[in-house]
């Protein structure tokens, strides 16, 4: 049995929500068995999660092929420490969700069906993180499309259906540009597997079908993951969903696009090749500013954050834009810790919302005297996100700066600075309204229940735990980097070398 | 015979993303059908698109014969059709409820999202 799901491991974190989703779709009504499995589910899927991260750390990548068809024929799933490192932060933040989501949820919600497209979305994520195959990764980004929608329009207001709309169009044509995009690659190498890719597209002749293909991955991932001119769906939507959904998309959604941009870009095509470059810094630059600058003039707590998933999405792509093995060690370090920190903040909003009954910042205050433990609990994630040391956001802040600077582009590095004192002040701004402040008016303030807590202060304790102890994640980022970029560890994971002197012959 | 599929691809695109840039959300709609129409098309010409016999394999064959067509892009089409097809129902009801939730299928008349917590609204709707 230890033997069996050892071997398996790879497919758990797919499996278990894939089943816990038709679960709780045939339960749909009762509410308690519902909670039931999907509580047990999320608990499952993150021990398998941790489980394959172990296995990944102590005995390298591991693999898998479906249905006995042999790589590059049958679809595979392969987990290198970078892939198997996003699963397990995923299915963490999934289970503090569902932690939070125990009071918050509403009746009705239940029955619009969260809990199987939660499931589902998790599904999703997993399988993009997990696959080995283009066009796999084509069908898992489409699952989460789908089940994205359902989630943004829970409560059906106008707001979300207003949300959802843009949400779709605009994430619509993304997947078919990704979708042509892997046409044109079929066509110029003739294989869909990632490793096999890696392994023909250097011996590939360059062509224009192959350039238009690099350049429509990077427009499809760059719609996923909210680039400067691309990012509109992403603040006229996040905001309108219900917080836990909110929460989950601010951390997971766009962080999918960004590793399937890195998976592109270092295990497929070269990025010190041609003009990617400058395009990925021209790209990072303006994600970082105006994703900061549209976070000023907002009021609604929701949205100012969502704006900043934007401009933090900038400096994650700082890493591709300088693509030294240091900048992309701290574009690992800096996804776990976004994560981490931004569905923090969305949390800690519907603690907000809790407790002052509204999101809209010109109506809240006074959390300060009613609620000090809360404010506590938003300076630490705030003040990490805008990068004061010693909170995690400050060494995520500095490797990427220091990469910047050693890479030969110090300009970048002044962007990055200059944002992060922006940051400050949306965060100051607050911290000023919804807790320093006295109320317009006088609210009735509400108690914030523990499940509400419990998930926000698991989170600060894993923000405060980087920050004091950077070391350990540090070197794992850099490792991570490194197998992120070892092209021949993918491709010696499905071919030896007589399976390729037999393909040459 | 490339060369004709090309030209009906650059078409459709032509057309969806004319269709997109409407203010109509039907016309929206039928424009990202217009173009996922065009992906599936541009995938069966860029897999090698030949004149040959259908991918079956003969009764005394173990493999496909010299002459089959490559089986790989039809599959990959076939997929992208089904996915696209639930995605288009979808977006199609989420449109047909917006134009009972809000009243209109213009984009102008759609902006309740952007209310929320806006400066230039004192107070958005309620949400939530």
């Amino acid at each position: 049995m230890v033997d069996f799901i050892r071997e398996t491991i790879i497919l758990w974190p797919v499996a278990i929500p894939l089943a816990a989703a038709a679960f709780a779709a045939a339960l749909s009504g009762r509410h308690g068995l519902q909670r039931v499995v999907t509580l047990g589910a999320v608990i499952m899927t993150f021990a398998a999660s941790l489980l394959l991260l172990s296995i990944v750390l102590s005995e390298g990548m591991v693999a898998k092929e479906f249905g006995g068809w042999r790589a590059p024929f049958g679809i595979v799933f392969m987990a290198d420490s970078f892939s198997a490192a996003m699963v397990t932060i995923a299915n963490l933040l999934a289970l503090c969700a569902i932690i939070f989501a125990q009071t918050e949820l509403r009746p009705r919600q239940i029955e619009a069906g969260f809990h199987p497209l939660f499931q589902g979305l998790m599904v999703g994520v997993n399988g993009a993180f997990l696959t080995g195959d283009i066009f796999n990764l084509y069908v898992w980004f489409e699952v989460m499309l789908i089940t994205t929608l359902g989630l943004i329009t829970l409560d059906r207001t106008r707001a979300q259906i207003d949300g959802a709309i843009k949400y779709a169009i605009l994430n619509l044509i993304s997947t078919i540009l990704f979708l042509m995009a892997i046409g044109l690659l079929y066509g110029a190498t003739g294989t869909l597997n990632m490793s096999d890719l890696a392994r023909v597209l250097p011996e590939t002749q360059a062509s224009a079908a192959l350039t238009i293909s690099a350049m429509m991955f990077l427009v499809a991932f760059g719609i996923k993951s909210g680039f400067f001119p691309m990012f509109f769906w992403l603040p006229s939507s996040y905001h309108t969903a219900s917080i836990i959904v909110s929460a989950v998309f601010a951390g997971l959604l766009t962080k999918v696009g960004i590793y399937a941009l890195f998976r592109v870009f270092t295990l497929l095509f070269d990025i010190d090749d041609g003009a990617y470059k400058p395009l990925m810094a021209f790209f990072a630059a303006g994600t970082m500013i105006f994703g900061v600058f549209g976070a000023a003039v907002q009021w609604d707590v929701r949205r100012i954050l969502s704006f900043h998933i934007i401009s933090q999405i900038g400096y994650i792509m700082l890493g591709l834009a300088v693509a030294t093995p240091l900048a992309l060690a701290g574009a690992v370090f800096y996804i776990f810790h976004h994560i981490i920190v931004k569905a923090n903040l969305f949390f800690i909003a519907g603690a907000i919302w809790r407790a002052t009954g509204t999101f809209d910042l010109r109506q809240c205050g006074g959390l300060i005297k009613q609620s000090p433990y809360l404010t506590l609990l938003f300076a630490i994630p705030a003040l990490s996100l805008a990068g004061i040391p010693p909170l995690s956001g400050f060494w995520a802040k500095f490797m990427m700066i220091d990469a910047s600077f050693r890479g030969d582009a110090g300009w970048l590095a002044a962007v990055a600075l200059f944002v992060g004192l922006l940051t400050i002040f949306s965060m100051s701004k607050i911290w000023l309204e919804a807790f320093w402040k006295n109320p317009p008016r006088p609210i009735h303030y509400r108690p914030v229940p523990v499940t509400v807590t419990v998930p926000i202060v698991t989170l600060c304790i894993i923000t405060l735990t980087i920050g004091f102890a950077p070391d350990a994640l540090v070197r794992f980022s850099q490792r991570a980097a490194t197998d992120m970029a070892d092209r021949q560890a993918f491709i010696a994971l499905f071919f030896d070398d007589t399976d390729i002197a037999e393909v040459n012959q | 015979m490339s060369l004709i599929y090309a030209f009906s691809v650059s078409a459709l695109m032509g057309v969806g993303i004319y269709l997109m840039l409407s203010r109509h959300l039907m016309r929206m709609l039928f424009g990202v059908v217009i173009l996922s129409t065009a992906a599936n098309l541009l995938i069966f010409v860029s897999g090698g698109l030949q004149a040959v016999a259908p991918p079956i394999i003969q009764g005394d064959m173990n493999i496909l014969g010299e002459t089959a067509a490559n089986p790989l892009p039809q599959a990959l089409i076939l997929t992208a059709i089904v996915i696209g097809f639930a995605l288009v129902a979808f977006a199609a009801a989420l449109v047909l409820k917006a134009y009972g939730t809000i009243g209109s299928v213009f984009t102008d008349d759609q902006n309740d999202a952007e209310r929320l917590g806006s400066p230039f609204y004192e107070e958005g709707p309620r949400n939530g």
